[in-house]
């Protein structure tokens, strides 16, 4: 066989991931940057104006506004999530019945499309017949309009997403506390470790690489959030749950303006690409020598 | 009663029996070692010491304190892992103080018995490495320096060289023989390699089946077993041992193996049970080869091993009954040579049907 040929097999066996590979995610980052430097609708090819666009966007209150609503929510969605997904785990890390029957209770909204998600929320949150308005009555007080005040909005829709987005994590933990070697707690009990001093010495730095991959991928996740807004809220009140996605969304599929969209979207890429390698620059300096034991 | 004092401790794991019943009394500084096949309850009951495992019932009492009852951590043990056990994340002096740490001891003074302890096992220029950039053996050591600093009454080892490689693990068992004259404290381990049980141990604590089979120092485990699993377990290569038949004699019993060839024991004929049926064990030492006809009984070669200073000879008795002898090194026996075997009758065990040992009187 000669080396060409060989190089040629090679090629074929990744061939069909290649070939999709470029088509649904190269050429279409690509087709995005040239989208993004031209004024295009739906129809026709447009023209190209440089950096018009982005100039625009720097100028433009609601995509700002976008912005921020976007990254406040990913800030109380994301350590919150870490936090509740953690303790559930610690929870339900053991080998009982009702362990793993609660186990598949907790992970089961994960499996909910948003569409549902946002439908049981509505009935939660509704202020006039919802769950939260009842109970806020039964209670002697005004009923909050969760979905309709702009300092309230927000929070809700962390909540919402919180519930959903519980799953994936909780399940992470579990395996990142399946991996602990059980010879370890027991030095630890020999140790005279307290409980607290177990979990602070012990088990969170052997989730550390779980921690951070949780946190990675839920920031990536929910600056990517769009469902819950457009659902719940459309955005309301007057932009006070606008996400950035929303922006993209509204701009492309409501304003026909694509090349605007897309500069939008290049703009978050961005910020999302350089928002995970600074994590991943701040936790994940080769800490070495971690592995063994 | 100082020391450690083990009463009637049982323990099942989901119905199944490990424990049934044991009594040990360890003295203070004694080395202790706990030999046995898998399975037979020798690391249970060390977790047990430990207190990592509950007893369903029983005591143990260290230095006339019950500690079974008490949380690990404060009954004044220490012990070392298999796999180490260190933390990861942790450099090694943090995992020595770790211990000392939680139980508030001074700054100072943690300082000193870390150094001291690290001076003591060479591991000085390893202080601020972590476990995952050690080798195997520097791990150990780390495992037992965060043993020492806790300067524990009891030290619990379980199979603490079953890790490393054959040469390293011949080194630290070397070490292990000077550490322990260091350190004012009892030790426990666990082993299923008996060389490490016979080297290190004042005593050695034979388990199978649930039960202590002997209880005694390394010599007169080997000479002297207490049943014939014990006499199967200690030594290599293994005893033989061939059924046989009592068949007289004055003093001393007599027996005759299954192709007629006799022995003369010196195993007072007066203890024996009832009835003739009895087994005789021959370690390979007492049965040596020589001359077709001219030993107790002649046998057919089966394999040669020659391991340098002595050869073993596995070989097969007329009947079918298998044995094993010991030439010298420059042996000439080949497979299916027929030779002479000369059994040192002198050197020989009787085991009794229900497997009890006897053996000649006590020198």
């Amino acid at each position: 066989m000669t080396r060409a040929e060989r190089r040629w097999d090679g090629l074929l066996f990744v061939a069909p991931f290649l070939l999709l590979y470029l088509l649904i995610l190269i050429y279409p980052l690509l087709r995005g940057v040239w989208l993004s430097l031209h004024s295009v609708d739906l129809f026709g090819d447009g023209r190209f104006v440089g950096l018009a666009n982005y100039a625009r966007l720097a100028a433009d209150p609601v995509f700002g506004q976008s912005l921020v609503n976007t990254f406040l929510i990913t800030l109380m969605i994301v350590p919150v999530l870490t936090v509740i997904a953690l303790a559930l785990a610690l929870a339900l890390n053991r080998a009982t019945r009702s362990a793993a029957i609660l186990r598949g209770v907790f992970f089961s909204s994960a499996v909910l499309s948003v569409t549902i998600v946002t439908l049981i929320w509505r009935f939660v949150l509704a202020p006039d017949a919802g769950l939260l308005g009842e109970l806020w009555t039964a209670f002697g007080w005004e009923p909050l309009p969760f979905l309709s005040a702009p300092n309230l909005v927000l929070p809700a829709l962390a909540i919402t997403t919180i519930w959903w987005s519980l799953g994936f994590p909780m399940l992470l933990f579990l395996a990142g506390l399946q991996q602990i070697p059980q010879d370890m707690y027991e030095a630890a009990a020999l140790d005279r470790a307290s409980k607290w001093t177990t979990f602070r010495r012990v088990t969170l730095p052997s989730l550390r690489r779980t921690t951070i991959l949780v946190i990675m991928l839920q920031t990536a996740a929910q600056l990517q959030i769009f469902g819950q807004s457009q659902l719940l809220t459309a955005g309301g009140p007057s932009g006070a749950s606008r996400t950035a996605v929303l922006f993209l969304f509204e701009t492309a599929f409501g304003r026909w303006e694509l090349g605007y969209a897309s500069a939008a979207a290049e703009i978050l890429f961005l910020i999302i690409l350089a928002v995970t390698l600074t994590q991943y620059w701040l936790t994940g300096r080769a800490r070495e020598g971690e592995d063994g034991r | 009663m100082p020391g450690l004092e083990l009463r009637n401790i049982r323990k099942a794991f989901k119905g199944t029996e490990v424990l049934a019943g044991v009594e040990l009394a360890v003295a203070p500084r004694e080395f202790i070692a706990f030999l046995g096949p898998s399975g037979s309850g020798k690391s249970t009951l060390l977790r047990i010491v430990a207190g990592l495992e509950t007893a369903d019932e029983g005591e143990v009492v260290l230095d006339d304190r019950r500690i079974d009852t008490l949380p690990p951590g404060d009954r004044g043990v220490a012990m070392v892992f298999q796999h180490y056990a260190l933390y990861p994340h942790m450099t090694v002096r943090e995992n020595m103080a770790f211990g000392l740490k939680n139980a508030r001891v001074p700054r100072g003074e943690i300082d000193a018995l870390v150094s001291d302890a690290a001076k003591v096992l060479e591991i000085e220029e390893l202080l601020d490495r972590k476990p995952g950039q050690m080798s195997g053996g520097q791990r150990q050591r780390v495992a037992i320096g965060r043993a020492i600093v806790k300067k524990p009454r009891l030290f619990l080892l379980d199979e603490p060289l079953s890790n490393l490689d054959a040469a390293l693990r011949l080194r630290t068992r070397v070490e292990l023989a000077q550490l322990r004259q260091r350190v004012d404290a009892g030790v426990i381990m666990v082993t299923h390699d008996q060389a490490e049980a016979m080297t290190l141990a004042d005593r050695i604590v034979v388990f199978n089946d649930r039960r202590i089979q002997q209880v005694a120092p390394p010599m007169e485990i080997y000479s002297r077993p207490a049943n014939s699993f014990v006499a199967r377990f200690v030594g290599s290569p293994a005893m033989t041992i061939l059924p046989a038949r009592l068949d007289g004699g004055g003093d001393f019993a007599r027996v005759v193996l299954g192709n007629d060839a006799r022995v003369d024991t010196r195993v007072p004929r007066n203890g024996l049970p009832q009835g003739e049926t009895v087994e005789i064990g021959m370690r390979p030492e007492s049965v040596r080869v020589c001359g077709l006809g001219e030993g107790t009984t002649d046998a057919e070669v089966q394999l040669v091993e020659r391991l340098g200073e002595r050869s073993l000879v596995y070989a097969r008795l007329r009947d079918g009954a298998a044995i094993t002898a010991e030439d010298e090194g420059t042996t000439s026996a080949k497979v299916g040579d027929q030779v002479g075997l000369r059994i040192d009758g002198a050197a020989a065990h009787l085991f009794g049907p229900d497997g009890t040992g006897y053996h000649r009187q006590a020198a």
